[in-house]
């Protein structure tokens, strides 16, 4: 066998040894798994999460515009207010909306502004939104399964404390600081 | 202001099984062994050996059911250790079959060509894997047999003084008929059972009842007993075995697990206090040990008409260089005797692809380790934690020894490089651990189990529309 052939050999063997050494490394290195934030509008879930950004984004610009216009200066966010939705059951879960004064609606509508996925939620299930002290209420809009604050369903707009778990179908929500 | 920079979505990720990569990587780990067979062919016989196809499927289908048994019975297990295991057990088939090609190391009187029993011990080591990790549903089964498993480890320690030393130590015993085994191997398994089991037990008084005393914790004179006992029995192994590496391996395992159960730093000065006064006091006297010390600090002397072994091997190294050789194409039959297949392996390894290769090969080892400490830390049993420290533990200091016996850091002492070099036990006994790793990380890594749905749910769950 001739010296070239040999050579090479030789050198190509320390290489892909090294390369086993490099890719095992690399396994290691991709093994260090933990939490993971996402943004919304990149997507992981495809087009479902993608469309309820989209369609979210106008009534809660409106909204945005009219709180900015009203309410500043004199409504300012009480102390221990909550500043963000976070479903934390459900297909939805982990997903966070933050509350800035706007009206979140829910329900399986493509225009709600957090669509759920809920084979047991209405189209108009329910909404959230703040009343003119910053108390943030709780509607159910007549929807076929009911809308749970803790244990009791709702009949009329009640208050939600911070941290109570609102049930609708297999979705639980939150409102936390 | 776009809603999109407020929403955001915090999910933990579950760990993934990860048993594609295991699969990619014992592939690849099948090949390289594959390719320095072949290559080892061309430049001693200049020819693919015949044998060729028989390894690949040899190797390949070790491994093959190796994965499917991981894929079915520990799904979460560690993707690394299996694959690097096997690259290690090829890679040293292939050095003891480049060995065999030596006429004058191969005689009959050397016991002939070695890699077909090689081949055989291995098959029984992957073997002996599958079996533990199909039995051994749940590591923490072994907490059981704490006590047991330290008279099962202190019988293995102890029996071999009953049988003829054999290279100048007493570490084997012979059972006429079928062969010898080096029950050191196992015991240095057992042994950590024994450990992980009692420290877990006894570490609050371990780790609390001390006095400081100059930034150091003392411990009580009466918790200084159970590394006395281990101390004074690591000594006796040393005086009546000879065997330099088990006692050392022995108590440095003890130390270790002491330092990571209390976390006092007092016990590990204490172990190489010990450990020091000890192996002074043991070779002023002890003929074996003093013969391998002068070995170490006098290389070049010259001894029955050529210089020792150590000296040949730096030799080796040094013919090696940087890039080694190529293999097949070095001198490592000129360690005489059966020394380079068993002891000095890495030695042939050194010269045939030099320091780049054997720096891999310790760097594989090195990750073997890891793999084994980061499933300590991931482990959510304290036994588990424990067990899989002991093991890697075990595992490091026996590649520490042997490596640095080889390349004169250390003197030498008569132990096995862990899959690389020959030897029946040590190949068994080393697939075992590694599947007892690979059974505490699969505990560990498996994703917790998902809550009871509430009982909530039914009442908001009525109605389908």
């Amino acid at each position: 066998m001739s010296e070239l052939t040999l050579t090479v050999m030789r050198l190509g063997f320390l290489a892909v040894l090294w390369l086993f050494v490099i890719v095992a490394v690399q396994v290691i290195r991709s093994d260090l798994f933990g939490t993971r934030v996402t943004q919304r509008g990149a997507a992981r879930r495809g087009g479902q999460e993608a469309r309820t950004q989209r369609q979210a984004a106008p009534p809660q610009q409106q909204q945005q515009q009219r709180r900015q216009e009203g309410g500043r200066g004199g409504n300012r966010q009480r102390r221990g207010a909550p500043t963000k939705l976070v479903v934390s059951e459900g297909s939805l879960t982990g997903t966070t909306v933050a509350l800035q004064g706007q009206t979140i609606s829910l329900g399986r509508a493509h225009d709600s502004t957090i669509v759920l996925d809920d084979d047991y939620a209405s189209s108009r299930h329910a909404r959230i939104y703040p009343d003119r002290d910053g108390q943030w209420i709780v509607e159910d809009l007549g929807s076929t399964n009911g809308t749970y604050l803790d244990r009791t369903r709702l009949t009329t707009p009640t208050p939600i404390p911070l941290g109570a778990p609102i049930r609708i179908g297999k979705t639980v929500i939150e409102l936390r600081k | 202001m776009s809603s999109t920079t407020n929403t955001t979505t915090i999910g933990t990720i579950g760990a993934p099984s990860r048993r594609n990569t295991e699969l990619a990587m014992l592939v690849f780990a099948v090949l390289i062994p594959v390719f320095a067979y072949i290559n080892v062919g061309l430049a001693k016989e200049e020819a693919v050996p015949a044998g060729v196809l028989g390894y690949t499927l040899g190797l390949g289908l070790l491994a093959g059911v190796a994965h499917l048994v991981v894929r079915k019975w520990a799904p979460y297990a560690d993707p690394l250790m299996l694959p690097i295991a096997t690259l290690l057990n090829g890679l040293g088939l292939v050095f003891i079959w480049r060995l065999d090609q030596e006429p004058q190391i191969s005689t009959p009187q050397l016991g002939g060509a070695m890699a077909p029993g090689q081949l055989m011990w291995s098959t029984l080591g992957v073997a002996l894997f599958l079996g533990v990790l199909i039995f051994l549903k749940d590591h923490r089964v072994l907490q059981r047999y704490t006590y047991i498993s330290m008279v099962v480890a202190l019988v293995l320690l102890i029996a071999p003084i009953f049988f003829p030393a054999r290279f100048g130590a007493r570490i084997w015993i012979t059972i006429p008929g079928v062969g010898s085994l080096q029950p050191g191997e196992f015991a240095k398994i057992i042994i950590a059972i024994f450990f992980a089991g009692y420290l877990m037990v006894k570490r609050d008084a371990l780790a609390l009842a001390s006095r400081r005393f100059m930034g150091l914790y003392l411990p009580r004179g009466r918790d200084l007993g159970p590394i006395l006992v281990i101390w004074a029995l690591s000594l006796m192994i040393l005086v009546f075995e000879t065997d330099l590496g088990t006692s050392l391996l022995f108590f440095g395992l003890f130390v270790i697990m002491l330092y990571v159960a209390t976390e006092r730093t007092s016990w590990i000065v204490f172990g190489l206090l010990l450990s020091a006064g000890g192996a002074v006091a043991v070779a002023t006297f002890e003929s074996h040990v003093q013969v391998r010390v002068h070995n170490w600090l006098n290389p070049l002397e010259l001894l029955n008409g050529g210089v020792t072994e150590t000296a040949q091997a730096m030799y080796s190294f040094g013919s090696g260089g940087i890039l080694g050789s190529g293999l097949g194409q070095g001198y490592s039959r000129l360690i005489g005797g059966i020394a380079p297949k068993s002891d000095y392996i890495l030695a042939t390894v050194g010269e045939e692809i030099g320091l780049a290769g054997l720096m891999a090969i310790l760097l594989l080892y090195g990750l073997l380790i890891e793999r084994g400490i980061r499933t300590a830390l991931a482990a959510r049993d304290p036994f588990g934690k424990l067990l899989s420290i002991g093991l890697s533990g075990a595992f490091a200091l026996q590649v520490f020894v042997v490596a640095g016996g080889v390349t004169g850091l250390i003197p030498l002492t008569g132990m096995t490089m862990p899959f690389l070099a020959q030897g029946g036990s040590s190949v068994i006994a080393n697939w075992a651990l590694v599947a007892i790793l690979l059974r505490i990380s699969d505990t560990a890594r498996r994703p917790a189990p998902t809550p009871a749905p509430s009982t909530d749910a039914e009442m908001t769950q009525v109605v389908r529309p």
